[in-house]
């Protein structure tokens, strides 16, 4: 795959020659390595990008009555706060994730297309440069939740244009990036390698690819619809016009969910890389953990509008909706169970991957525990709108999506920096992360189920408490992330040599190159046994 | 170990399990919990809330414990070696397929009951119009023709503007209290008809146990009905992010015994023509 190395400038160097030094490698670099590093230091900005705006939330949540913000520029920040955790943390996270280690894991020599790749890189890059200014434009940021739902999106100021345009071109990039992992995964890989012997890692990423170009569109509809009603008239979502506000979220749902398991189904397969890994035994029922990560696919199309239990839907739609909704709970559970059954009867050790991978198991559980409660539409009539919905989709999203993707860093870090890193201060990073994420969250249910909406910059005195510990469980969380970023420094500036396998018990192509990495692997096809 | 280390650590796990022991004494359950309630549907709710939180309470301690004792049983610290050849198990996957099934079907015939019983407003006794506004909610008795807007109350209107200097403690009923709440008779099905004027809003009294969206263009309905024994003041608040005010606009339900209701609406009726 020599095309795939790009014919710019750095196009006939010899292989494992020089590359531009400095800022040009990255602006022209076509190798799926550099995007991959690319994509993750990205999020690892955009997470303190976004986690610096929760805290500012959560400051001005410390105690009631309005301390630092205007009413109006906290829904700003909630807006900007989700949209950035999303599209510019977690997601590119997982994109950073699956160029880095698809190609390694199915032995092939870079991404298919890597100039797209590329490309779809940067078009992430400016469509934030144009969200987070939006913030400073006149009128601020939108304002309405990242949900978006009009009428209220409509009363954004003149910078509305500029979210729209950037939801655009992230939406734009999502598609081009999983084309990519589509034909990479379908074309490339090793000979032997059948679509049923691929790691769960990249299984778990040839489904969320499918999800991303069925739905990326589907929102990019509804923005632009947003932005025509907005601009001329149509009345897509204004009933005085004939139009619906209903059938925006909808349209915004139908992308929404599935939305869901584009974050959390990579998670999944990194945690089915890691579990194995550390129990020294293969993945208990591996076929039925592709069928089940197909199955909660396929079930994500369908249940979108238990989103939306209190706009008014007929009793059968209700029904539907609750039942189809319950349905995900059984292949999820079987992704649990099989999860323990690869631990039960393994030789288990506790390095810092497995300690996220097992925080995940136990904390996601709980976030999936909660999203069965909220599925039942009746007691949804208490639930909806409350920090209980909060605190279920951050368990599902922190200690779910975020703890399987900082378990995959520490997991792969020594194949990309060719360094161990220091597990004792990985131990702390990780001890502490996991405490404070259950200050920060868990009294959230509390509130919720005790009757405080969400969304609302200030509160009635009774849930002072609970809101002052979440508060000092953020910026517990928030401090505790700075040990990540330095032991990811320390570790890539040096330390001790780490072997090909890295691990005790390594499974995969991706052991079988040295660490560090080079900067081209598997240029000629690896034999599978 | 030294003795006098033994003894600050012991004493110190004492007094910590003293304070968790307290813990339940001082504990306010109702800001842990969903409320009971005032109604019948509150209370349905409130139970459907119940039966879903032991079921996962109980499969929790059953997954967790497994993952518990996966995890000190099979530490290769302690020796343990591999079972490499334990990969899949047709029958024990069939059945944590099929048990959850049964689980599930357990709890959706309770909530298609409580859902049917819920959307049914047949035989209502009386009906009110409920608009949202940006940022306060207008009450209309549909039957009597009495009207009037509802907004947040002074004092804390004035408590919660950035930097009041007001401490939201010496408030009463802080961001919770209007300057003329709804009136309700008890033990009367009412429906409520929920429709907004500039974007959405929803109408959340969680003793009532229901919220329902006020959509601009659409008219909602649901229903309350307020235990015959259980006059007094109920408060919720807007449930639907409606812009910089969404968190100032409570509502404030004062449920009347019958005849008094009857007795305030002529009263009001008399004043408004």
């Amino acid at each position: 795959m020599s095309t795939a190395y790009g014919s710019g400038t750095a196009g006939h160097v010899a292989h494992h020659g020089e590359r531009p030094r400095g800022l040009g490698r990255w602006l022209t670099t076509t190798n799926h390595k550099d995007i991959g590093t690319m994509y993750l230091v990205f999020s690892l900005t955009m997470f303190f990008v976004g986690g610096t705006l929760a805290l500012l939330i959560r400051a001005e949540l410390f105690q009631p009555g309005l301390q630092l913000f205007n009413p109006g520029f906290f829904n700003q920040l909630t807006t900007v706060h989700a949209l950035v955790m999303v599209f510019g943390a977690v997601m590119p996270a997982t994109v950073g994730l699956a160029n880095w280690m698809i190609p390694l894991q199915i032995g092939a020599a870079d991404m298919a297309l890597p100039r797209m790749n590329l490309f779809s890189f940067w078009l992430l890059f400016f469509a934030f440069v144009l969200l987070i200014s939006s913030l400073f434009m006149p009128g601020g940021a939108p304002a309405a939740g990242w949900t978006l739902y009009p009428p209220l999106v409509l009363q954004s100021g003149s910078a509305f244009p500029m979210a729209v345009f950037s939801i655009h071109l992230m939406g734009a990039s999502s598609i081009m990036g999983a084309i990519n992992v589509i034909v990479t995964i379908i074309n490339m890989r090793a000979p032997g390698m059948t679509l049923l012997k691929m790691p769960l890692f990249t299984w778990s990423w040839l489904i969320t690819a499918y999800l991303l170009i069925a739905v990326m569109p589907v929102f990019a509809g509804g923005v632009t619809m947003l932005l025509t009603d907005y601009f001329f008239k149509t009345s897509f979502f204004n009933a005085a016009g004939g139009g619906d506000p209903v059938l925006f979220q909808h349209v915004f749902w139908f992308f929404g969910h599935p939305e869901v398991y584009i974050m959390i189904l990579p998670a999944f397969g990194i945690v089915s890389e890691i579990i194995p890994t550390f129990s020294r035994k293969p993945i208990f029922g591996y076929e039925a953990m592709v069928y089940a990560i197909a199955s909660i696919a396929f079930l994500s199309f369908i249940v979108w509008a238990h989103h939306m239990f209190t706009v008014g839907m007929p009793l059968a739609g209700q029904l539907f909706f609750t039942l189809s909704t319950m349905l995900i709970a059984v292949p999820t559970g079987v992704k649990i169970f099989n999860w323990t059954a690869t631990m039960w009867r393994g030789s288990l050790s506790f390095e810092p991957p497995m300690l996220f991978a097992l925080s995940f198991l136990f904390l996601f559980t709980i976030g999936g525990f909660s999203g069965l409660m909220l599925a039942i539409a009746p007691a949804d009539f208490q639930y909806h709108d409350t920090y209980f919905v909060v605190a279920h989709f951050h368990y599902v999203l922190v200690p779910g999506a975020v703890f399987a993707i900082m378990g995959g860093v520490y997991y792969w870090l020594p194949k990309w920096t060719g360094h161990r890193y220091d597990m004792e201060l990985a131990k702390w990073h990780f001890w502490l992360t996991t405490i404070f994420v259950n200050v920060l969250f868990f009294p959230q249910h509390f509130l919720g189920l005790a009757g405080m909406p969400r969304r609302i910059p200030d509160y009635a005195t009774q849930f002072a408490d609970w809101n002052m510990v979440s508060s000092i469980g953020a910026f517990g969380f928030g401090l505790s992330q700075l040990l990540f970023v330095w032991l990811i420094v320390k570790c890539a500036r040096g330390g001790a040599p780490a072997t090909a396998g890295v691990w005790d018990w390594p499974h995969g192509l991706e052991w079988t190159v040295p660490s560090p990495a080079p900067y081209h692997t598997f240029e000629k096809a690896p034999e599978l046994k | 170990m030294s003795i006098a280390k033994r003894n600050s650590r012991l004493s110190a796990i004492a007094g910590a399990l003293a304070t968790l022991a307290a813990v339940p004494a001082r504990a306010d359950w109702s800001l842990l919990n969903m409320p009971r309630g005032v109604s019948e549907l509150s209370r349905e709710i409130y139970d459907m809330h119940m039966i879903m939180l032991w079921i996962c309470l109980a499969i929790a301690i059953l997954t967790f414990g497994a993952m518990a004792v996966a995890m000190i049983r099979f530490r290769k610290s302690r020796g343990a070696v591999a079972d490499t050849r334990m990969l899949h198990n047709a029958r024990l996957e069939a059945a944590w397929t099929i048990v959850p099934v049964v689980i599930l079907i357990g709890m959706a015939i309770p909530s298609v009951e409580k859902l049917i019983k819920i959307e049914d407003t047949t035989g209502s006794q009386l009906t009110i119009k409920v608009t949202g506004y940006q940022w306060q909610w207008h009450y209309e008795y549909l039957d009597s023709g009495v009207a009037f807007f509802s907004r947040l109350a002074r004092s804390s209107d004035r408590a919660r503007q950035l930097g009041s200097g007001i401490d939201p403690n010496t408030v009463d009923n802080y961001l919770l209290d209007v300057d003329h709440p709804l009136v309700v008779p008890t033990g009367t099905k009412i429906r409520v008809l929920l429709t907004a004027n500039d974007v959405i809003h929803a109408w959340w009294v969680p003793a009532f146990g229901m919220k329902r969206d006020a959509i601009p263009g659409f008219i909602n309905e649901m229903w309350i009905a307020v235990d015959k024994d259980k006059p007094g003041t109920y408060r919720g608040q807007c449930a639907e992010l409606c812009g910089a005010d969404h968190g100032f606009m409570p509502i404030v339900v004062i449920a009347k015994p019958k005849a008094e209701f009857q007795a305030w609406l002529a009263q009001q009726k008399a004043a408004q023509s």
